[in-house]
């Protein structure tokens, strides 16, 4: 087995009273690219801050590529970081700032100018080396950033929300360009984001985090098909989730009665939510089909148009749910009011704990 | 994947109509007329008297102490040259100078500490700073007075831990240590204003691209905070410089400082010239070295 870039064990931070990152463990593969996903303050910065050196551990053990780093400062550590809002220095040109790792780390004048220059120009911006960075547009001192701490061939690059502050044309454009710089330089990229969307598509694995702890280490794929709770569920991409109990191994009992067929390992009478994907559903006329253990009653509610697709709200008896039904030519129209059941196939369903 | 699109440089005067031109205009005459009071003030109370001062260092003193604004010559300025005077001359450069390394020495890790504390404490440390100020300037140097004079507390001290009796009255070292004391806030204050300013990412930022403390002071803090550097420095040299009060008070016969030889020139010598050429040049120098800071602070700014 290799030894992992970087490795997390019990890993807590805790600042006076308030638990930021909540007994972590955690291992992330050289060559990886891993996500860090959770919604604000749950503690994706603080817990990339450990690895850069910034925070130090309260509790746990820290490693990178087998050394213990707990204490260690941040220029000590192989690894570079792209910050939040990139904080390049605003009294330097981009040369001066990409060469600046180079030159702490003592490589002569004119080596370090020379690879500098090379890092603007695969970062594509060859030509601007002698601006001010405050002279650059979003996505050129993104750039910046990215070149200032490639240049100094980290073993890990951490990324704190790098496209955060960038519009969604640019963002794409740079999702596409991390990706590729990552495959290229062949080092892990632990990317921080709160944007669901951008680490199922970029990354190889995903953590997601909560309240400063880690509820799911998987690939995307993972994730999302096979959610451990409610909230990773609902966090990825969208759900229903209708509650019930498990009654066997196969079957689970919704809040109104109704009997669906659900594989899962929970015990008999644990309350569970079963996670039907608005676009994993369909929509029929009641009636059309015997209850088979995959479909549900309901009443449309309201209907919202997409464009590409229709989401139907339905009001179920104890709640609603929305369905998404691709905007086909001759796909069925259903007005508010209409009394339809829901329907699904067999392992479109995943059960997840109710908690 | 492209390469980002690099604005299109415009001509500025291209690209603004003439309304805008005439309505900057406008703005300019407004700020004028705002600013006129504060022009007035300083042609009155400034440039005049400025004018009177050249004009007489370049007069005769006559034999029963009056001047003579008839025969013009340069003989105040001759007398400069002379070893007693360019001693003088020195000695307070040499003072002010040490004087002001040792503010910013001691203020610049206070202001970063103060810095990175939280609103609070800053307030409240602040406060600790200006309080000085709450009492008169003359009182205070009667009080260092006491502390280093004859049996005052500094020799109780002193004796106490068995270094024998030490008197600083009276010596260049008090006046240094008055003067530091006197115009520390002056330091601090500015030298606070610019380092609260500066994003701490990029000092983080610094340490994770290898830099160590030191390195990350030397190119990162350092040149950040240049504006207050240069700021403190001439809000206390230029004081130091021709500072009076301290020196008459701790100082003794062998550390008189320009300012005192001014003040002496104008009332006992009754040389008006001299003390008119005296007072030039020291103006002259605080001048130089407020162009000088301010083109090199304007880089930085
Ligand atoms: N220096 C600090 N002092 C006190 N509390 C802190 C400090 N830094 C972070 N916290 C707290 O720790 C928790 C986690 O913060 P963190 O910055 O890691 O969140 P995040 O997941 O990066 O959020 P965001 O997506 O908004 O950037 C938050 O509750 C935050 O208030
Ligand atoms: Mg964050």
């Amino acid at each position: 087995m290799t030894t992992p870039a970087v490795e997390l064990k019990g890993i807590t931070k805790r600042f006076g009273a308030v638990v930021a990152v909540d007994s972590i463990d955690l291992e992330i593969a050289d060559g990886e690219f891993f996500a860090m996903l959770g919604p604000s303050g749950c503690g994706k910065t603080t817990t990339l801050r450990m690895v850069a050196g910034l925070d130090f551990p309260t509790e746990g053990s820290l490693k990178i590529f087998g050394d213990e780093v707990g204490t260690l400062p941040p220029n000590k550590r192989p690894v570079n970081t792209v910050f939040q809002n990139y904080a390049l220095f605003p009294h330097m040109t981009v040369l001066q700032n990409v060469a600046f790792g180079l030159k702490m780390q003592g490589v002569d004048k004119s080596a370090a100018a020379s690879q500098a220059r090379e890092m603007i120009e695969l970062v594509q911006l060859g030509g601007l080396e002698d601006r001010k960075s405050s002279q650059m547009s979003g996505g050129q001192q993104q750039r910046v950033a990215l070149a200032r701490a490639l240049v100094n061939h980290p073993k890990v690059l951490l990324l704190d929300e790098p496209l955060g502050a960038l519009d969604l044309k640019l963002r794409q454009e740079m999702q596409g360009e991390l990706k590729r710089l990552q495959r290229e330089l062949g080092i892990s990229f632990v990317f921080v984001t709160h944007d669901q969307e951008e680490a199922l598509t970029m990354s190889d694995r995903i953590a997601v985090m909560h309240e400063g702890q880690l509820l799911q280490v998987g690939s995307p794929e993972e994730i999302y098909e096979h959610p451990v709770n409610r909230f990773v569920a609902d966090f990825i991409g969208q759900t229903n989730l209708l509650e019930g109990t498990i009654e066997d191994s196969a079957t689970v009992c919704l809040a109104n009665g109704v009997r669906v067929k659900a594989t899962s390992s929970y015990s008999t009478g644990a309350k569970v939510a079963l996670s039907l994907r608005p676009e994993r559903a369909h929509l029929s006329m009641r009636g059309d089909g015997a209850s088979d253990g995959s479909s549900i009653d309901g009443v449309i509610e309201r209907m919202t148009y997409l464009g590409n697709a229709r989401v139907y709200s339905v009001r179920l008896d104890w709640m609603e749910v929305e369905v998404r039904e691709e905007n086909r030519p001759g796909a069925a129209l259903y007005e508010p009011g209409t009394e339809i059941s829901i329907h699904w196939d067999p392992g479109a369903v995943w059960v997840v704990a109710d908690s | 994947m492209t390469a980002v699109e690099m604005p299109v440089e415009q001509d500025v005067a291209e690209a603004t109509p003439e309304f805008e031109a005439a309505a900057a205009r406008h703005d300019r005459r407004r700020g004028f007329l705002l600013a006129l009071p504060a022009y007035g003030y300083l042609v009155l109370f400034f440039a005049i008297p400025l004018i009177i001062v050249v004009v007489y260092s370049f007069a005769t003193r006559n034999r029963f102490g009056g001047t003579d604004l008839s025969g013009w010559n340069l003989d105040s300025y001759q007398k400069l040259g002379e070893p007693i005077v360019r001693d003088i001359l020195f000695r307070s450069l040499w003072l002010a100078i040490l004087t002001t390394v040792i503010c910013l020495v001691i203020s610049y890790p206070f202001a970063y500490f103060l810095s990175t504390r939280s609103p609070t404490v800053r307030n409240v440390m602040l406060v600790f700073v200006m309080i000085p100020f709450w009492t008169n300037f003359l009182v205070r140097n009667y009080a260092w007075r006491v502390i280093l004079g004859n049996d005052g507390t500094l020799t109780k001290i002193t004796e106490a831990i068995g270094l024998g009796e030490q008197e600083l009255l009276f010596s260049q070292t008090a006046v240094v240590l008055g003067l530091v004391y006197g115009y520390m806030p002056f330091m601090i204050l500015p030298l606070y204003a610019a380092i609260e300013r500066i994003d701490h990412r990029l000092l983080e930022a610094s340490r994770d691209l290898y830099a160590n403390g030191f390195q990350s002071f030397r190119h990162v803090l350092l040149p950040l905070s240049m504006p207050g550097v240069i700021a403190g420095s001439i809000l206390c040299f230029v004081p130091s410089l021709g500072a009076y009060v301290t020196p008459e008070i701790l100082g003794g016969a062998k550390t008189t400082l320009l300012g005192s030889y001014i003040v002496t020139q104008f009332l006992t010598a009754r040389n008006w010239p001299f003390g008119a050429a005296l007072s030039f040049v020291l103006m002259a120098i605080m001048l130089t070295a407020t162009i000088v800071y301010f083109r090199k602070g304007g880089r930085t700014l």
